[in-house]
């Protein structure tokens, strides 16, 4: 199950409605091994595309650099479709390299940029297999746990 | 003196769930043989039809190896040499570039 806080929920689907017809992309940041998607992180699709995204593979490294100064982790990696379902492709799913990720999926073929509800759904993609997970928003995350 | 490699978590059980590596060589060709050395297995993800692969990217102290001459780049003693996997995907009719 994914647990987001109401904020960063708000915050992915802002962006993925504000770059609609191109499929929006980014991270949610939470320290290594916590499950906690703290720190959301909005990215430039480097390939300005309605079908398809990447991070910028300058933008990339300097990301990874930050998270691990920050002992942090991608927790989520989420992405837009804009035209079809909110289901990982066959892309998605082949270049999925992050097995501890939630991969959130939003779609907003239906609406666009403007109001009204998104498809947000969650996928945990491991050597090639995708399984669905519950998606949980919360006011606020509960507090960390201290190990 | 070596060259520092860090591991994507992807490619960690190749490198016994270690985050960096090293390895020697003078160019990232030869570099990522004398990791394949140590580490079997890890070369085929890296490469293919003896090319880097296409959504794999390598940096060399920051820069990425594509505007260093790809595999060719130069690569000496105390450099810091960083494996990424590119966070990248698409709709069912994404393109897919060169993979």
């Amino acid at each position: 199950m994914l647990t987001l806080d109401r904020a960063t929920y708000d915050g992915i689907v802002a962006h993925a409605k504000r770059d609609h017809p191109v499929e929006a992309c980014g991270i949610v940041a939470g320290p290594e091994g916590s499950d906690r998607p703290e720190r959301l992180v909005e990215m430039v699709n480097s390939a300005g595309s309605p079908t398809f995204y990447e991070f910028d593979s300058t933008e990339l490294l300097a990301l990874y650099q930050d998270l691990w100064r920050r002992e942090e982790e991608p927790v989520v990696v989420y992405h837009s479709h804009t035209a079809t379902e909110a289901y990982p492709s066959r892309t998605d799913i082949g270049l999925a390299n992050e097995p501890g990720a939630h991969y959130v999926l939003v779609g907003t073929q239906e609406h666009g940029n403007i109001q009204g509800p998104v498809e947000f759904r969650s996928y945990r993609i491991v050597d090639g297999e995708v399984t669905e997970e519950e998606v949980t928003v919360v006011d606020a995350l509960p507090p960390a746990s201290t190990p | 003196m070596a060259v520092e490699v860090r591991i994507p978590t992807i490619l960690r059980p190749y490198t016994g769930d270690q985050k960096s590596v090293e390895a020697r060589g003078a160019s990232l060709s030869a570099l990522i043989d004398d990791l394949e050395e140590n580490h079997p297995g890890i070369k085929d993800r890296l490469l293919e039809n003896g090319d880097l692969r296409r959504f794999v990217n390598v940096y060399v102290n920051d820069e990425d190896v594509r505007f260093l001459g790809g595999l060719e780049a130069a690569v000496s003693d105390g450099d810091e040499v960083v494996v990424l996997p590119a966070v990248a995907g698409g709709g069912p009719d994404g393109l897919v570039r060169g993979a």
